[in-house]
C-alpha cells in the first residue's frame, strides 16, 4: 500500500511542471515573463514530441513483438496507401501550426526593444565582459574571480572548489527589478555571446555591430550565465553574473559607483606626480600581469607561440620603452593583443610594463613611472 | 535473372582475364575498379572514425571531472575542432561514398562507375587532405576555432593553422565534388535496360539526391574558405567590420553550405534503412514513391533553412520567423519517412539479424534526434538551447545513432556479399548491444546538461554539471572501445567463416543478390534485363 502510494507520488512528480521547473534535468523557468513564456513553449513541444514518440515507438515495438517471424507471423502484402500518406502529411502540419502560433507571439515579444528605462552597453573581449551604463558615467570590466588554484590541476594540486566555481566575477553587473533594461551588445575582438538563462536572453556580441536585447526582472537575486559562443582559449572562463536589486537599492548603488569613478579619476591624476620604487612597481606589476596578461603570455613569460608570443627576451620587452608602453596601452591591430589603456589605471600600466621589462631574466633595470606612460602613449 | 548474371560474369572473366587486378600495392594505387575503390573508401573512413573517436575520448577524459586535469584549453579546442572535421569529412562522408561505389553499380546493373579514373583520383587525394590537416598538430597547433570556423576567430585571431585548414578543406571538397559527379553520371547513364527512375532502389535514389546536394554546396564551402584565406593572409576584409566586411556574412555563407551538408550526411542513411527494413520485415517498402518525394522535399528545404543556426546573431524578426517556419516544415517530410518505415514493419514477418537491429535502433534514435531538432527549430526557445550541450546531444543523435548506425547496418547487410563469408553473429550482436547501451549513456544525459545551462566547447564546467559529465564520459569510453569489436568482426569475416550464399537474407531484394558472394571483380559486363 505504502509502496503504491510512493509510486504514484513519483509518477505525479515526474509529470507536474512545478517539479520539472527547478530540477537539474530541465530548462529553468527563469525570473522574467519572457523566460516563463519560453519555458512553457519548451514544455509544450516536449509534450507533443513525447506523445508522437509514444505512438510511433509503440507501433514499432508492437510490430517487433507480435509481427515477428519466429512467432510464425506471415507478412502482409500492402505497401502503399495514398490516403494514409496524405493523412500523415496533413496532421503534422496542423500540429506544427499549433506550435508556431505561440512561438511567433513570444518571438515578437522578445524582439520588441522599445521603451526601455535603462540602457547598458555590454562589450565582450577575450575573455571578459565590459559593462557601461548609458548617461550614468559608470563603466567597468567584469572578470572571472575563481582563483587559478581551483581550476588548474595541471600545474597545482587543485584547491577545493567553491560553490560558484567558474560562475563568479570580480565585479557583477547590477540592474534594477521591474524596469525594462535594454542591453546593447557588441565585441572588441571575436564573436562572443551574452547569455543569462534566467532571463532567456542570449545574444551574440559581434565585433563592429551592435545587437539589442532586453529584460524585465521580476525577482531580486543573483543570476549567473556564461559566454555561449566559442571565442578562443579561455571561452570557458568568462562568466556573467547579474544582480537584480529593488529600485531604491539600485539607485544607491549607481550613485556609489559614480562617486567611486570620480574618486578614481582624481587618484589617476594624483598618481602622475607620484614616484614609485622599483619594489612597489614590481609587486603591483606582477599582480596585474597575473590577472590581465598571464592568460595569453603565461605566468613564465613564454607565451603560447605562434598565437601568443613570448615576452621573455622579446624585442618589445627589452627594446624601446615607449614602443613597449604604446603596445600595452593601445594594443596591436590585427592580433589578439588588446588595448589595456582603458582597462588598467596609469599606475597599473606603469607597474606591468616595469614588471615585463625586469621579470624572467629580462633585467633591463628600467623603472617606468605613471608620467612615462602618459607621455609615451599620448593619453 | 540469376542465371543470366552468372553467365555474364563468367564471360567477363574471360574477356578481362589479361587485365584483372594487379598485385601488391599497385593494385590499390592504380585501380579503377569500383569495388576496390569502395573498399578503400570504407577502410579510410573507418581509420578516420577511430582517429576522430580517439580525439573525442581525449575530450571526454578532460571533462570527466571539473578542473583542468590533462590538457590545456587551447589543445582542448584543437581536439573539438579536429574531431568534428574528421568525423564529418573523414568518416561519415567517405563511408557513404564507399557504399555508393560498392553498391550503386551492382544495384543498377552497371559494370562499374561511369568515370573510373576520376573515381581513383577522388579517393587518392583524400589521404593527402587529412595528412595536411593532421600535420598541423606538429607545426604550431591544429585548427582551434571549431569545425564551424567562425570568423574572425579563424582569421585575425587564429593560430597559424588557417592555411593548413583551408587547403585540406579544398582537397576534401574537390574529392566530394568528383565523387558526386561520378554518382550522378553513373545513375543517369548506366542503369540496366528497363530500370526506370521510379524502379531504382531507394538506396540509389537517396545517393542520387545527395550527389546533387554535394555539387550545389561544396563550391560554396570552397568559396568561403578561400575568403577566409584571403582575409587571414592577403589583407581582404570580407568578414572584418573594420574594413567594411561583416563577421555574420561568414555564418550565412558557411551555413548555406552547412545545412545541406547535414542532409548529405543523413539522406544516404535513409536509403540504407529503406533497404534493410523491408528485407528483414519480408514486406515491400511502404510508400516507395512518397519516400522519393519526401527525400526530394527535404533536399529542397535544406537550402532555405540555413539561418536557424544563427537565431542569436541579431537577425531581424522577419528573418527569424521565415527560418523558424521553414525549419519546422522539415518535420513533415521527415515524419513521412519515419511513418513509412513504421508501416513497413507493421504486419511484416520480422526477424532480428544484426543489420535489422541497427536499422531499428536507427529509426528510434534518429527520431529522438528529430524531436530535439524540432525543439531547436522554435526560435524563442532556441535562445535557450543554442550553443549548449542540448545542441551537442541533438546532432550526435542524428549523426552517430543516425548516420553511423545506418553505416553499420549497411556494412553488416552487405559484408557477406563483399567478403563471401558470413560474419560472426555473436560478436556482431555484442557490438550492437555494447554500442546501443553506451551511445545512449553517452548522448542522452547531454540533453539534461544543455537544459541545465552547460555551454558547448568548454574545457571545464561549474560543479552542478559534474555527475552527468562523469556518466557521459564513461559512456564515451565504452562506445569508443565497442567499435574495436566491429573491427574484429570485419577482419574475421574477411579471413573466413561460413561461406555466404549469393543471397544470405531471405527477404532481400535487388540485383546485387543475383551475383555470387563474394561479388566477382567484374559484374554485369552485360546488363541484366529488368521487367
Amino acid at each position: 500500500m505504502k509502496g503504491r502510494n510512493l509510486g504514484w507520488l513519483l509518477l505525479g512528480t515526474l509529470f507536474s511542471s512545478a517539479a520539472w521547473a527547478e530540477s537539474k534535468y530541465n530548462l529553468t523557468q527563469g525570473v522574467t515573463d519572457v523566460s516563463h513564456e519560453v519555458y512553457d513553449l519548451h514544455m509544450l513541444v516536449l509534450y507533443i514530441c513525447t506523445v508522437i514518440g509514444v505512438i510511433v515507438f509503440g507501433a514499432i515495438f508492437w510490430s517487433m513483438f507480435f509481427h515477428r517471424k519466429s512467432k510464425g507471423h506471415v507478412a502482409a502484402t500492402f505497401h502503399e496507401s495514398t490516403k494514409v500518406e496524405i493523412l500523415w502529411t496533413v496532421i503534422p502540419i496542423f500540429i506544427l501550426i499549433a506550435m508556431a502560433v505561440p512561438a511567433t507571439k513570444t518571438l515578437i515579444d522578445i524582439e520588441n526593444n522599445e521603451n526601455s528605462d535603462l540602457t547598458i552597453q555590454v562589450t565582450g573581449s577575450q575573455w571578459k565582459w565590459h559593462y557601461r551604463y548609458f548617461d550614468k558615467d559608470v563603466e567597468f570590466y567584469s572578470v572571472l574571480s575563481t582563483p587559478k588554484e581551483q581550476w588548474d590541476n595541471l600545474s597545482g594540486t587543485g584547491a577545493e572548489k567553491g560553490e560558484n566555481y567558474l560562475l563568479e566575477v570580480d565585479k557583477q553587473l547590477v540592474i534594477p527589478i521591474n524596469k525594462k533594461v535594454r542591453f546593447l551588445i557588441t565585441s572588441d575582438d571575436v564573436i562572443h555571446s551574452w547569455w543569462v538563462a534566467a532571463f532567456a536572453v542570449k545574444q551574440d556580441a559581434v565585433p563592429g555591430f551592435i545587437n539589442e536585447a532586453w529584460t524585465i526582472v521580476n525577482e531580486p537575486g543573483v543570476y549567473r550565465g556564461q559566454c555561449a559562443e566559442l571565442c578562443g582559449k579561455d571561452h570557458g572562463y568568462m562568466p556573467i553574473v547579474v544582480e537584480a536589486l529593488p529600485e531604491d537599492e539600485f539607485d544607491a548603488w549607481l550613485e556609489e559607483q559614480r562617486l567611486a569613478a570620480i574618486a578614481a579619476a582624481e587618484a589617476e591624476k594624483a598618481s602622475l606626480a607620484a614616484m614609485m620604487t622599483m619594489d612597489e612597481l614590481m609587486e603591483l606589476g606582477e599582480a596585474t600581469y597575473v590577472t590581465y596578461c598571464a592568460a595569453c603570455h603565461q605566468a613564465n613569460g613564454l607565451g603560447l607561440p605562434p598565437t601568443f608570443p613570448a615576452l621573455k627576451g622579446s624585442s618589445v620587452a627589452v627594446g624601446d620603452i615607449s614602443e613597449h608602453i604604446n603596445i600595452v596601452v593601445n594594443g596591436m591591430a590585427g592580433t589578439g593583443m588588446q588595448a589595456f589603456g582603458k582597462q588598467l589605471t596609469l599606475k597599473e600600466l606603469a607597474a606591468v610594463v616595469t614588471y615585463e621589462r625586469n621579470a624572467w631574466g629580462n633585467n633591463t633595470g628600467d623603472a617606468v613611472q605613471t608620467a612615462d606612460v602618459k607621455a609615451a602613449a599620448g593619453m | 535473372m540469376t542465371t543470366t548474371a552468372t553467365t555474364d560474369t563468367d564471360m567477363a572473366h574471360d574477356d578481362h582475364g589479361h587485365h584483372g587486378p594487379a598485385t601488391g600495392f599497385k593494385r590499390w594505387l592504380f585501380t579503377t575498379n569500383h569495388k576496390d575503390i569502395g573498399s578503400m573508401y570504407l577502410w579510410f573512413a573507418f581509420i578516420m572514425f577511430l582517429t576522430g573517436g580517439s580525439m573525442a575520448m581525449v575530450i571526454r577524459a578532460e571533462l570527466f571531472q571539473p578542473g583542468l586535469q590533462l590538457i590545456d584549453p587551447d589543445f582542448f579546442n584543437q581536439m573539438t575542432t579536429v574531431h568534428g572535421l574528421i568525423m564529418v569529412f573523414g568518416a561519415v562522408m567517405p563511408a557513404f561514398t564507399g557504399l555508393a561505389n560498392w553498391m550503386i553499380p551492382m544495384m543498377i546493373g552497371a559494370p562499374d562507375m561511369a568515370l573510373p579514373r576520376l573515381n581513383n583520383w577522388s579517393f587518392w587525394i583524400l589521404p593527402f587532405a587529412f595528412s595536411i590537416l593532421l600535420m598541423s598538430f606538429f607545426l604550431g597547433g591544429a585548427p582551434n576555432f571549431g569545425w564551424t570556423f567562425y570568423a574572425p576567430l579563424s582569421t585575425t585571431y587564429s593560430n597559424g593553422s588557417t592555411a593548413f585548414f583551408v587547403f585540406a578543406v579544398h582537397i576534401m571538397g574537390i574529392s566530394s565534388i568528383m565523387g558526386a559527379i561520378n554518382v550522378i553520371v553513373t545513375i543517369m547513364n548506366m542503369r540496366a535496360p528497363g530500370m526506370t527512375y521510379m524502379k531504382m532502389p531507394l538506396f540509389v535514389w537517396t545517393f542520387f539526391i545527395t550527389a546533387y546536394l554535394l555539387i550545389a554546396v561544396m563550391p560554396i564551402l570552397a568559396g568561403v574558405v578561400t575568403m577566409l584565406l584571403t582575409d587571414t593572409y592577403f589583407g581582404t576584409s570580407f568578414f572584418n567590420a573594420a574594413g567594411g566586411g561583416d563577421p555574420v556574412l561568414f555564418q550565412h555563407i558557411f551555413w548555406f553550405f552547412g545545412h545541406p551538408e547535414v542532409y548529405i550526411m543523413i539522406l544516404p542513411a535513409f536509403g540504407i534503412v529503406s533497404t534493410t527494413i523491408p528485407a528483414f520485415s519480408r514486406k515491400k517498402l511502404f510508400g516507395y514513391s512518397s519516400m522519393v518525394y519526401a527525400t526530394s522535399s527535404i533536399a529542397f528545404l535544406s537550402f532555405i533553412v540555413w539561418a536557424h543556426h544563427m537565431f542569436t546573431t541579431g537577425m531581424p524578426l522577419v528573418g527569424e520567423l521565415f527560418f523558424m517556419y521553414c525549419t519546422m516544415l522539415i518535420a513533415v517530410p521527415t515524419g513521412v519517412k519515419v511513418f513509412n518505415w513504421m508501416a513497413t514493419m507493421w504486419r511484416g514477418s520480422i526477424s532480428f539479424e544484426v543489420p535489422m537491429m541497427f536499422s531499428i535502433a536507427f529509426v528510434i534514435l534518429f527520431t529522438i534526434g528529430g524531436f530535439s531538432g524540432l525543439m531547436l527549430a522554435m526560435a524563442p526557445v532556441d535562445f535557450q538551447y543554442h550553443d549548449t550541450y542540448f545542441v551537442v546531444a541533438h546532432f550526435h543523435y542524428v549523426l552517430v545513432t543516425g548516420s553511423i548506425f545506418s553505416i553499420f547496418a549497411a556494412a553488416y547487410y552487405w559484408l557477406p556479399k563483399w567478403t563471401g563469408y558470413m560474419f560472426n553473429e555473436t560478436l556482431a550482436k555484442t557490438h550492437f548491444w555494447c554500442s546501443l547501451i553506451s551511445v545512449n549513456l553517452l548522448f542522452f544525459p547531454m540533453h539534461f546538461l544543455g537544459l541545465a545551462g552547460m555551454p558547448r566547447r568548454i574545457p571545464d564546467y561549474a560543479l552542478q554539471f559534474a555527475d552527468f559529465n562523469m556518466w557521459v564520459s564513461i559512456g564515451g569510453f565504452a562506445f569508443g572501445l565497442s567499435q574495436l569489436i566491429f573491427l574484429a568482426v570485419v577482419i574475421k569475416c574477411i579471413r573466413g567463416g561460413a561461406p555466404a550464399p549469393a543471397k544470405p537474407w531471405d527477404g532481400a531484394e535487388g540485383l546485387e543478390w543475383t551475383v555470387p558472394s563474394p561479388a566477382p571483380y567484374h559484374t554485369f559486363a552485360t546488363p541484366p534485363k529488368i521487367d
